[in-house]
């Protein structure tokens, strides 16, 4: 389909402002005079924006939205990613003149209704955490854990602790982890994982020392597992003088069930627009939202122009308050939600995606890791991938003809041909069933014509593109010359 | 109440029986006895949507909605067109992911694409990535791209915004890295004292334009300095000006980064709003977070992609440069939307109302006595005055429902966008007067 | 697999030459064969300083990033830009697609012939 540039003709466009020239010809007094910006100052070429008619902007736009995919297209159970239903009433809400015409440097009396919406949702999250404070700062995961891991360094810091500069991180951990870790300043200590895809404590025992700032762990852990040495791996961690990070990436099992906080973690950051249904956007806006237990309170980041942080804040993350209207959305889900309906929407995750993979084992699919899991599974295809040829990839992009977006590929690292499936509680046993018989017959496909899931999709907009093309000579803007 | 599950309990049980459970402990008898939640959760009782949307106006209806804003300060209040608020709020760009399978993402990705071409365009640059959460971390990671091993200081006008100085300050504890901040003179960034802090370490400056004060910098002559040491040029610019004001690019800047809130987002008290980060093409490598690049798919059909991703943190992991993952892909679609909405004429209008609204406003209170200009130089549609009896001038404002400029320890920063009116800007001049008693 | 017999190999993969006081350090066809596609090539900067042991490039594929060790301790004199522009002659000319010439070498590695490097490659695959 056309890039928009490509429809653009030159003098369309849209009357959005009257000109200010013409006002000032018809009426001269109703509008301000003529200043001219100082040549020095003005650019030699316009900008080459497109010049569209609205209908044909209207048309492009929708013509992109049906060669996307999103919640309310179908099934997609992409593992840790957390796809829930984004409830309509939260869009409502976010949409209200009064909470988006607000701006952030209004006097404080002017925006109590803002500073309730924190409070509320600070109060409510630290209760489904154990932890004692929050910010709202950050605006996804990684800038959360980005601000987490910020807390401790100031923690040790403030303490003269300059001794410690390794942070552990399990070899299951998204790449976040060891990420964030480098770009708080800290060497990255990997520890192996054991078979059943728990902290090895012995691995651990022998990583930790004074040099130890801490651990960042996700529990339930990237292969949907809770492990149950938790409490002895903080308090293997407390033991040597370091702190506990939990990476909320998977709270969706556990929020109303078990606490963060209770488990022996310092500190938190919760994906809102995961666990608390705000919409991804296509991957982003989110909001990260950080807990804290109280010794690192003091250090929690405030805005310079806007206030809020204290004298030990470890300093400012992001402009402002962070994602205000994500949070909002988040609030409304937890007040429709309510004190029962948390929990509720947790055991109905983890029950969903058991039944999910005792389906898949029933049609002939190997799970990564046997047993009771929490809200998501791997499946390892490593044994068809021998026998058939056909890889997880394959039986991805197969998935993508039976209108399911496939699941999260080759993660964990330490699961090959890793296919990581959450299903969410927001979804039926009809679809979950419906899934698993399309994910039979694609495992049939793979074992009669496996050739037909290696040049698999043949019904989508476009079939595999070549990436390593894109990747070698990268084209990244439109061309006008072409 | 449903907590928008799509079975029933009945349904539940069978299910569970399904995995030859009792019930929903059964799920997690791995959990240990001791961390699980006895006794109810911290949380009010379930709410229907009736209530949920009542609890929620009658908390919106305890903020204060200002009809004449002339506060900016890195947030701004411009006109939103209506087709920018209808086309993204279409539900498949809302609720989608990640773009990560470009087969059933054509949409997003293209979206995106554009996304780059056009801030390539405002900013003159080569290169522009998906965007990042807004522009104070934007600068942060414009100057984490800087840094070098002989190369290690940063250098940071102290005309920056007080935030975006904050957060990039933030940022360089994390890393380790001295910030330096380079001190201005009549609201402008110093040059002589810029060219005294440069040296052989100096990896980066960073400047805004136009600046927290509203000035017009000599963007020129700093980068001629900056280069002349051998650093990176790193300039923070408003897309809102860009119809009209000359590009990075044209200042020889390496890096343009800004935030985008002003093209077609609302204030929401401070977010979401929109980081972007373009280039010259010799940096493109350093560039972080998502770049989606064109190319063909198995038929030779134009196809987009991902690309570059083993620059990011979930292939390169602690060698990535960031961890950032997520960008403001909606936000990113609503900047688009605006730009193609407005073309380079409205945009251009935009810039030329701004700067002569402005200076109208900066005219007329001039004309109060006691009131005048603090900087000598140059200003787009920020300035900064004196304005004796500050609080009380403010609050006269505000029972008027006008929000005034931001006090600052300089003085008093306006802000006037296209939004404003000429009776807006005359109405509050009458009552500054007013409180004056004149 | 081509194992040309002229040239020396490190464990990890890398091809080095040796021209008078001049080595000369590439990827093996082994492991552009493993690695993949490769999109990019990183290099350092003529005047940098390389480690034996140590990683002084990394190639990417699509979906992968792998570290290029260096075989000897030295100073890098000549950085092969043209795999800047055409990183794909990594994978169709792996011997001919050098990436530094270093001098002022101190410390050599223990290196392997053809024969016992195709022995290694073999042992690793299996």
């Amino acid at each position: 389909m056309k890039l928009i540039f490509e429809l653009s003709k030159p003098g369309r466009g849209n009357k959005v402002l009257t000109p200010y020239q013409t006002t000032l010809n018809l009426n001269p007094t109703a509008e301000v005079p003529a200043v001219e910006i100082p040549a020095a100052f003005r650019r030699s070429s316009a900008p080459r924006l497109p010049e569209v008619s609205e209908n044909d902007l209207s048309r492009h736009y929708n013509a992109l939205a049906r060669r996307s995919f999103g919640v309310c297209d179908g099934f997609y159970p992409l593992g840790s990613c957390t796809m829930k239903y984004n409830p309509k009433i939260n869009e409502v809400i976010a949409n209200l003149f009064k909470f988006t015409d607000i701006h952030p440097l209004q006097p404080k009396h002017t925006v109590s209704g803002c500073q309730t919406v924190y409070a509320l949702a600070e109060k409510y999250l630290c209760g489904i955490t154990g932890m004692d404070a929050m910010t709202f700062q950050p605006a996804a995961g990684a800038h959360g854990e980005f601000t987490g891991i910020l807390l401790i360094k100031a923690y040790h810091d403030s303490r003269g602790d300059y001794a410690r500069k390794k942070v552990i991180v399990p070899d299951s951990a998204h790449g976040t982890n060891p990420a964030t870790a480098a770009m708080c300043g800290y060497e990255v200590c990997s520890i192996p994982s054991t078979p059943d895809g728990m902290v090895d404590l012995d691995a651990l025992r022998a990583a930790v020392g004074p040099d130890t700032a801490a651990l960042m762990l996700t529990n339930p852990n990237t292969i949907g597992k809770i492990d149950k040495n938790i409490l002895e791996i903080t308090k293997i961690v407390h033991d040597a003088g370091g702190l506990c990070y939990y990476d909320g990436a998977n709270l969706n099992a556990v929020m109303g069930v078990a606490r963060p906080g209770d488990m022996g973690f310092d500190v938190c950051h919760l994906n809102l627009h995961k666990t608390f249904s705000t919409p991804h956007g296509g991957g982003g806006p989110g909001s990260g939202a950080v807990g804290c237990k109280n010794i690192l309170k003091p250090f929690l980041p405030g805005s310079a122009i806007g206030g809020g942080g204290g004298e030990q804040s470890v300093g400012q993350v992001k402009m402002f308050f962070g994602n205000f209207l994500v949070v909002l959305r988040a609030l409304a889900y937890l007040m429709t939600l309510g004190n029962s309906g948390v929990r509720e929407a947790a055991q109905t995750a983890v029950l969903n995606a058991n039944y999910m993979k005792a389906k898949m084992e029933e049609a002939g699919y190997v799970c990564a890791y046997p047993g009771i899991c929490m809200h998501e599974f791997v499946l390892d295809l490593s044994q068809l991938k021998k026998e058939t040829g056909v890889s997880a990839l394959d039986v991805a992009k197969s998935m993508l003809d039976h209108g399911i977006h496939p699941p999260t590929m080759y993660f964990p690292l330490i699961v090959h041909e890793a296919l990581m499936f959450e299903p969410t509680e927001t979804e039926s046993r009809e679809t979950i069933d419906e899934a698993c018989a399309v994910m039979a017959e694609i495992l049939k496909t793979a074992k009669e014509d496996p050739e037909a899931c290696h040049t698999a999709p043949h019904h989508t907009v476009i079939g595999r593109p070549d990436e390593t093309k894109a990747a070698r000579h990268p084209v990244v803007r439109y061309d006008f010359n072409s | 109440m449903s907590s928008y599950l799509c079975s029933t309990p009945e349904e539940r049980q069978a299910m569970l029986e399904v995995l030859g459970m009792k019930s929903m402990d059964d799920l997690y008898v791995d959990v240990p006895e001791e961390v699980m939640i006895k006794g109810p959760l911290n949380l009010p009782a379930p709410k229907s949507e009736l209530d949920i949307r009542r609890t929620m106006e009658s908390l919106a209806e305890h903020n204060t909605r200002f009809h004449t804003i002339l506060r900016g300060a890195g947030a701004e209040r411009h006109y939103i067109p209506a087709a920018v608020s209808r086309i993204t709020s279409n539900e498949i760009f809302v609720t989608a992911y990640t773009p990560y399978q470009a087969e059933v993402s054509q949409g997003v990705l293209q979206s995106i694409f554009e996304f780059q071409t056009m801030m390539c365009e405002l900013t003159g640059m080569d290169v522009s990535n998906a965007s990042v959460y807004d522009g104070g971390t934007a600068a942060a990671e414009a100057v984490a791209m800087c840094k070098e091993r002989k190369r290690t200081k940063v250098l940071v006008s102290e005309t920056t915004h007080p935030d975006a100085l904050a957060v990039i300050k933030t940022y360089c504890y994390g890393s380790n890295t001295e910030v330096i901040t380079v001190p201005a003179k009549d609201g402008v960034t110093d040059l002589e004292a810029l060219k005294s802090l440069l040296g052989e370490d100096s990896a980066c400056f960073y400047v805004q334009q136009p600046n927290f004060f509203g000035m017009l910098e000599d963007c020129d002559a700093l980068g001629e300095a900056v280069h002349a040491a051998g650093a990176k040029y790193i300039m923070g610019v408003n897309p809102a000006t860009l119809g009209v004001l000359k590009s990075p690019r044209e200042y020889g800047a390496d890096i343009a980064v800004g935030e985008a809130q002003p093209l077609g987002m609302p204030l929401s008290w401070g977010g979401p709003y929109l980081g972007f980060m373009t280039c010259t093409t010799a940096m493109m490598r350093k560039l972080p977070g998502r770049i989606v690049g064109e190319t063909t798919d198995d038929k030779g059909e134009r196809a987009f992609v991902l690309t570059m991703q083993a620059r990011e943190q979930h292939i390169r992991r602690e060698k990535a440069s960031s961890n950032i993952c997520s960008n403001q892909a909606l936000c990113a679609l609503t900047a688009s939307v605006y730009l193609a909405e407005m073309g380079p004429a409205g945009l251009a209008e935009v810039g030329n109302q701004c700067y002569a609204k402005a200076h109208y406003l900066a005219s007329e209170l001039c004309k109060i006595e006691g009131v005048e200009l603090v900087f000598p130089g140059e200003f787009f549609h920020e300035f900064v005055t004196t304005l004796p009896d500050t609080y009380r001038v403010l609050c006269a404002l505000e029972k008027k429902g006008i929000l005034g400029g931001l006090r600052l320890r300089e003085g008093v920063l306006w802000c006037v966008t296209e939004y404003c009116t000429k009776a807006d800007l005359d109405e509050a001049v009458a009552v500054i007067k007013e409180a004056y008693g004149k | 697999m081509n194992f040309p017999a002229d040239l020396k190999y490190a464990k990890s993969h890398e091809w080095v030459r040796q021209e008078g006081d001049t080595y000369v350090i590439g990827l093996t066809d082994f492991a552009q064969d493993e690695l993949g596609d490769i999109v990019f090539v990183n290099l350092p900067q003529e005047g940098d300083a390389v480690s034996a042991g140590e990683a002084f490039s990394d190639v990417e594929s699509v979906k992968a990033v792998s570290d290029v060790l260096s075989p000897v301790s030295g100073t890098v004199v000549a950085v092969n830009e043209e795999l800047m522009d055409d990183p794909a002659k990594v994978n169709s000319d792996p011997y001919g697609a050098w990436f530094i010439k270093v001098e002022n070498v101190s410390d050599v590695e223990e290196l392997l012939d053809a024969a016992a490097y195709e022995a290694h490659c073999a042992a690793e695959k299996e």
